[in-house]
């Protein structure tokens, strides 16, 4: 078996936990959009093209408020922004790939494609067929959410809506987030970010998430220099 | 404007993020501070995901026993802790979740 074939396998089973997590997710969206009076198709293209859970479901809400395209972009461009922290953070071990990988890696950057990615990267360093790794991390992501998109379309409101699926994500996130905190400035980073998201949970646009992991950063930074 | 084209305009302003710094930093060093602070990106965020859904359920800050969510999620913390395992965690936290939704 070939290297880049075994990095592409480890890459699907590292996110195999996460897709469990996003399955439900995806299927919520594909019943919103469709409550929110989007088309089925359009509901569906959503999902590949933006291609960004949280966005998805802002702009599926916007659509139903019937605001201004421009309102409804801005929301998903400020949504989206945490993801040039992400591109910053897998930034070095990707540089030495060619353009059209950077371009395919980066379409597949998502937060559960990078949570699976990072992991390894810090573990393993930018080993030379770690972009297969990412690869199956970022596309089996991919084509899950494109599956329970349509499979929540297709059921519409048939999905009851006391079932609290939406929960699997953030369980998803506790689970990648516990074994990272390994030491005082990570701990430190995480607080002050779940501190701040909570106080800025108001904020429009999700900036609270932003402004949070901002904070958490620079605490985490502030806490490194001191021990 | 049509649908597919606010898509196709969100869809491009969203790759430009995510391909932002994957394409500079081919071409720039990384100073080693940076790479310091790209460390805490991972933690900082996936806890600015978490802490809301768990303390803001209905929008408001709820820490009591009755928030079946906190309740939930902070034995998922413990599970991830003991088990640090993914599937594991979603599994008992969703199933305390659904325990307390029937129970109460």
């Amino acid at each position: 078996m070939s290297e880049r074939f075994r990095s592409l396998r480890q890459g699907i089973q590292a996110e195999f936990p996460l897709l469990v997590g996003v399955f439900p997710f995806g299927m919520i969206f594909g019943a919103a959009a469709l409550g929110a009076g989007l088309a089925p198709a359009e509901a569906q293209s959503m999902s590949s093209i933006v291609f960004a859970g949280s966005a998805q479901f802002l702009t599926a809400q916007l659509v139903h408020a019937a605001a201004p395209a421009p309102v409804i972009i801005l929301t998903i461009a400020i949504v989206n922004l945490r993801h040039v922290l992400y591109s910053a953070s897998v930034a070095p071990y990707v540089k030495h790939l060619p353009l059209r990988w950077k371009g395919l890696l980066a379409y597949l950057l998502t937060d559960e494609a990078y949570a699976a990615t990072i992991v390894h990267y810090e573990e393993e360093g930018a080993a030379p067929t770690g972009h297969w790794f990412f690869l199956g991390a970022g596309a089996s992501l991919w084509l899950t959410w494109q599956l329970s998109t349509a499979l929540g379309i297709f059921l519409g409101a048939n999905i009851p809506k006391s079932w609290p699926l939406e929960f699997a994500l953030p369980l998803t996130f506790i689970a990648m987030l516990v074994p990272m905190l390994k030491d005082r400035p990570m701990v430190a980073a995480a607080l002050s970010a779940g501190v701040v998201a909570v106080l800025g949970a108001a904020l429009p646009y999700k900036l609270g998430l932003l402004l949070a992991a901002l904070v958490g950063i620079s605490v985490g930074m502030i806490a490194e220099r001191r021990s | 404007m049509s649908m597919l084209l606010i898509f196709i305009v969100g869809g491009l302003l969203t790759f430009a993020m995510r391909f932002s710094f994957i394409y500079l930093l081919g071409r720039v060093p990384v100073p080693e501070s940076v790479r310091r602070m790209l460390r805490f990106v991972p933690v900082a965020v996936f806890s600015a995901i978490v802490a809301p859904e768990l303390l803001l359920p209905s929008g408001r800050l709820d820490l009591s026993l009755g928030n079946s969510y906190l309740l939930a999620g902070t034995l998922a913390f413990i599970a991830a802790w003991w088990t640090k395992n993914t599937l594991i965690t979603i599994l008992i936290g969703m199933g305390i979740l659904l325990a307390l939704k029937l129970l109460f």
